[in-house]
């Protein structure tokens, strides 16, 4: 157990260590002037300008802004994307028909679209929250396709030996046993969306997080935009961690 | 003369039901597009009719200027995909063929990659200026995470058989990686690139859209501004066809759907 406790903490202390190592490194460089401090402003004043950023420009109340599009995202996603999903594996012949499109519309740049959704939708939430959708509905689409397709054979017998309905079938059978791969395809749509609905905040200059980032930036407020970008990336980790785990609760175990 | 019966293959139908369905769906798209735009329920212009969308796709396309546009981001995505590319692909060897780096580093490369890279350009302006270097530095900064990460998961599946063989040749490093590990993990490798593209593009043409006087996203944020919906939707397909194709490309040359093992 402790010999197992030191594998793990040795690669988490050189790993943490290292990143302690360059940030020390940056923040000598640019106090002895080998690195121009209008250009990148030291670690130092970055840390301390959290402070400021957080009371100042009202993250919390951003962060509302951006979870409340990102949820709503995420509710469409759920929606539409499993609601298609099953009736493309339900409809074999759709199926056949349209899977190769979705799968090519999860390659598509559909990001580029935020000007046409501008328009359509104007400067506002509904854009970010439609670009959000549109980024993630391909993978949850492909994964409730893939998670009910991979339902055993000997399950979907029992469940027939039982006389079950098709709703029961579905409940009871199918929608179980697909819903790890499901959420699989949930988290990447989630993932897809949060990347967009920050994104597409910083490019119209509205909402939540994505829009401070880019205020800060016109400010010429450099400790403050590093400081908010540091701010966004911890938010993406800690929502990526919080994800990966739910996702490896959900997974059978093989 | 009583004619033998003869064996004859039933005619095969024109086109298949798949075929068929697809069509179909097609069609219903196009006229649901063209009674919604020739309805007026949406503002003019919002839905333009099928036949302007088609008249502004082919004056773009012979548009010599787009040409050059089309020149200006394909060169900033090449370039950004070089350099994230290679780096990506050198800093994947090395945590994929060491354990304790790997296990360093690795989950900063994890939990890094999904973050939005867009919000970085105002750091990439600062570093690189308003011209074509910040638009190369974002998809640089796109590419490498997908190219990394695949590189150091195909490392790690390579046959420890041909490592040995390799090592007991007393092959150098870089005979090592040209001779075992890069034909060895050629399909991650390749997998990671296509990922890295299509990541590679949409942050070099984002940037475009921000902050730029050249490349196709100018064209389509200079389309929004001037409210040329025709052309906008005519850069959206031409570029939607491009990506896809392009992607098509690559992954048929790693053979392999990045989505279905995601």
């Amino acid at each position: 157990m402790i010999a197992r406790a030191q594998r793990n903490l040795v690669p988490a202390a050189l790993g943490f260590g290292a990143l302690l190592a360059f940030i020390v490194f940056v923040e000598v460089l640019i106090r002895t002037g080998a690195v121009n401090r209008f250009i990148v402003p030291m670690p130092s004043q970055i840390a301390g300008a959290f402070e400021r950023v957080i009371v100042e420009e009202d993250i919390p109340h951003r962060f509302l802004i951006t979870a409340r599009e990102a949820f709503w995202a995420t509710v469409l996603l759920a929606v539409f994307g499993i609601g298609i999903g099953v009736l493309l594996y339900r409809v074999r012949l759709l199926r056949s028909a349209t899977e190769t499109w979705v799968a090519a519309m999860a390659s598509a740049p559909t990001v580029l679209m935020y000007p046409l959704f501008l328009v359509i939708f104007g400067r506002s939430e509904r854009t970010i929250i439609m670009m959000g959708f549109v980024a993630g509905l391909p993978a949850v689409i492909l994964k409730t396709i893939e998670g009910l397709a991979g339902t055993r054979r000997v399950l979907i017998d029992v469940g027939r030996s039982f006389k079950l309905t098709e709703v029961q079938l579905f409940w009871k059978i199918f929608f179980p046993a697909a819903l790890p791969t499901m959420f699989v395809g949930l988290r990447l749509g989630m993932i897809f969306a949060l990347i967009n609905i920050v994104g597409v905040e910083f490019l119209i200059n509205f909402g939540g997080l994505g829009q401070l980032i880019n205020d800060l930036a016109e400010r010429y407020d450099l400790p403050g935009t590093y400081a908010a970008i540091c701010f966004v990336i911890l938010v993406s980790v800690v929502f990526f961690f919080l994800t990966d785990r739910l996702e490896k609760w959900l997974r059978p175990a093989d | 003369m009583a004619e033998t019966g003869r064996l004859s293959a039933p005619a095969a139908p024109l086109a298949s039901p798949v075929t068929l369905v697809r069509i179909a769906i097609v069609a219903a798209i196009l006229v649901t597009w063209e009674a919604v735009a020739a309805s007026g329920l949406l503002f003019r212009d919002v839905v333009p009719s099928l036949l302007v969308i088609g008249r502004a796709t082919a004056g773009l396309l012979a548009d010599k200027t787009y040409y050059w546009h089309l020149g200006v981001t394909a060169g900033e995505v090449g370039i950004g995909l070089l350099i994230g590319g290679l780096s990506g692909l050198a800093v994947g060897i090395l945590l994929g063929s060491n354990r304790l780096l790997g296990r360093a580093f690795e989950a900063y490369l994890y939990y890094l990659g999904p973050t939005p890279k867009i919000i970085f350009f105002p750091v990439m302006i600062m570093w690189f200026g308003v011209g074509p270097g910040s638009k190369v530095a974002m998809g640089t900064i796109s590419c490498f995470f997908p190219v990394a990460l695949s590189a150091a998961a195909g490392m790690r599946e390579i046959n420890p058989v041909l490592i040995r063989v390799g090592r007991s040749f007393r092959a150098s490093t870089w005979q090592m990686v040209t001779k075992i590990y890069l034909p060895a993990m050629r399909l991650p490798a390749i997998n990671g690139v296509r990922l890295g593209l299509g990541v590679a593009i949409i942050g070099t043409l984002l940037a475009e859209t921000k902050l730029s006087n050249r490349g196709i996203g100018f064209l389509i944020i200079n389309a929004y501004s001037t409210f040329d919906m025709p052309r906008m939707y005519a850069l959206l397909i031409v570029l939607f066809v491009l990506s896809i194709g392009v992607n098509a490309v690559v992954g048929r040359l790693g053979g392999v759907d990045s989505i279905r093992r995601a």
